[in-house]
């Protein structure tokens, strides 16, 4: 009888430590998923003014749009913590996705090279942040999920816990995309 | 149909590693024990190996032995170098604006799928086709053909590159690697020991040894390329629909991949360089078999690739378009 209880105690402790230490993972690994982020958002920084200046002279009639991407970057660079930088990223990412939209209208940028260059760069920076996004949602959306059910809540709650703040998504983006399925003809 | 797919097929990465780990294993061990059933019966009919006139120790069992060992460690730590050199791989050239929008096609979807950044390769070739070889996320790489990033656009080679990290996110690459490389060994025993039946015949007939130890002995001689055959269509099929799956995942996505799917399909050109010995590592398969384009048991049995057509409806279908559509 005493050994029953001896090895159900112990069975306890290790189940404790193991739920913890999987918390603890998903929490560094949350983190790091962060860095990720932050490193291409500081990549997409440094890359804007490069391309404001190279299609600056192209660009004659659309200087309100650019001044707007200006803007809305050095209010990204200077905003902090996960909600604001959020907010500030997305509004970013809109302006930037008009002047490229602009671009389109401008034959003799697609025939310099180095504007070329800018805009491969700046878009894989954007498909980099959206995916490293994804990939931080996700594991936010683990690990609180391992948070809330039953018998781990009660370890994340001892050893304090909080739940992970998601990277949001504009609304814009979340409305799904219309798809047009008539056929040309 | 997606529905009974992945009621059949383990949800997590973590499941899906462990599994093909395990069949990993079992399929060194076979390939083990097909060595020693080899070598046991040449020395046993051949070499005289167990009667007080034949050789000290059984040599053919031996030599067969390490041989295997031999290709075994050889194809787990060598195993992609050996196979991207042989298919005439080449790094990247970061100076070619079209290599350059490849690594940052494959550094996005690194991201997306948390793996570690894999090595790109490039094969000079203008058949479209790719494929992902390694031992684990940390030691993969990531192979295309310069036909397919001409034919390709953006989005559609990025459905492509998620479709290869999805076999290394499943640890599907080592496995697929030890299929290749072991298949190469089984193809290169059957040949020694037919030559050395021929040989042994010649000298004298297979008088006062048991009839019923030389058929099965004949049979595996016969039968061990088709075994391979087999081993090699029974890991793929199912596969190359689970890593289309967990690639949509990366990119939320299906059309990209669909629509490179249904390009690759219309430029129809075969991979010359593949053999049938590396065909069930590719991204569609290099060989055209009309096998590959039917469905039903027996085409699952005898084929490395589902069939295209079906590939383009399960995607369209993910994508909640109706798959009908002509992609």
């Amino acid at each position: 009888m005493k050994w029953i209880v001896l090895a159900l105690i112990v069975l306890a402790v290790l189940w404790v430590i193991w739920a913890y230490n999987l918390l603890v993972s998903l929490r560094n690994r949350i983190q790091n998923g962060w860095k990720q982020i932050d490193v291409q958002l500081k990549r997409r920084h440094d890359l804007i003014p490069n391309l404001v200046e190279a299609v600056k002279g192209y660009m004659k009639y659309e200087q309100d749009t650019l001044q707007k991407v200006i803007d809305a970057r050095s209010k990204a660079v200077s905003s902090s913590g996960v909600k604001a930088t959020a907010e500030a990223e997305n509004l970013l990412t809109q302006s930037l996705g008009r002047i490229f939209a602009l671009m389109e209208n401008y034959p003799e940028l697609k025939a310099n090279e180095n504007v070329l260059r800018l805009q491969e760069e700046l878009t894989t920076t954007e498909n980099q942040i959206a995916f490293a996004r994804q990939y931080y949602n996700d594991l936010v959306m683990q690990f609180n999920i391992r948070q809330e059910i039953f018998p781990a809540s009660l370890i994340a709650q001892f050893f304090n816990f909080k739940p992970g703040e998601f990277f949001s998504v504009p609304e814009t983006e979340k409305t799904a995309p219309r798809v047009d399925l008539s056929l040309p003809r | 149909m997606a529905g009974d797919l992945q009621r059949r097929e383990p949800q997590d990465f973590a499941e899906r590693q462990a599994r093909n780990r395990r069949v990993s294993a079992g399929i060194v061990l076979l390939f083990i024990f097909f060595f020693l059933a080899v070598g046991l019966s040449v020395d046993y009919l051949y070499l005289d190996a167990f009667t007080p006139s034949g050789p000290p120790f059984a040599i053919a069992t031996v030599v067969s032995l390490i041989l295997a060992t031999g290709i075994t460690l050889t194809s787990y730590y060598q195993g992609s170098e050996l196979i991207l050199r042989s298919l005439g791989a080449e790094g990247l050239d970061l100076q070619l604006p079209e290599h350059r929008e490849l690594h940052n096609v494959v550094t996005e979807m690194a991201l997306a799928s948390g793996c570690p950044m894999p090595k790109i390769y490039v094969i000079f070739d203008p058949a479209p086709n790719a494929f992902a070889t390694g031992r684990d996320e940390q030691n993969a790489s990531v192979c295309v053909t310069t036909g397919l990033l001409t034919l390709l656009n953006r989005e559609e080679t990025q459905g492509v590159i998620a479709h290869e990290l999805a076999h290394v996110r499943n640890d599907d690459i080592l496995l697929m690697t030890l299929v290749t490389i072991l298949l190469g060994g089984i193809a290169i025993l059957s040949d020694w020991a037919q030559r050395s039946f021929n040989v042994s015949r010649s000298r004298q007939g297979a008088g006062g040894k048991s009839a019923l130890l030389v058929i099965p002995a004949l049979l595996l001689i016969l039968f061990s390329p088709l075994i391979s055959r087999l081993l090699a269509m029974a890991v793929s099929r199912q596969r190359e629909y689970l890593a289309d799956a967990t690639g949509v995942e990366f990119t939320r996505n299906p059309l990209g991949l669909a629509k490179a799917l249904g390009k690759i399909r219309d430029a129809a050109m075969p991979f010359q360089l593949a053999s049938r010995g590396t065909a069930h590592l590719f991204f569609v398969n290099p060989l055209r078999r009309s096998v590959d384009d039917r469905e039903g048991r027996l085409a699952d049995l005898l084929s490395t690739h589902p069939p295209i057509a079906r590939r383009i409806l399960l995607l369209y279908q993910m994508g909640g378009l109706p798959g009908g559509l002509k992609g």
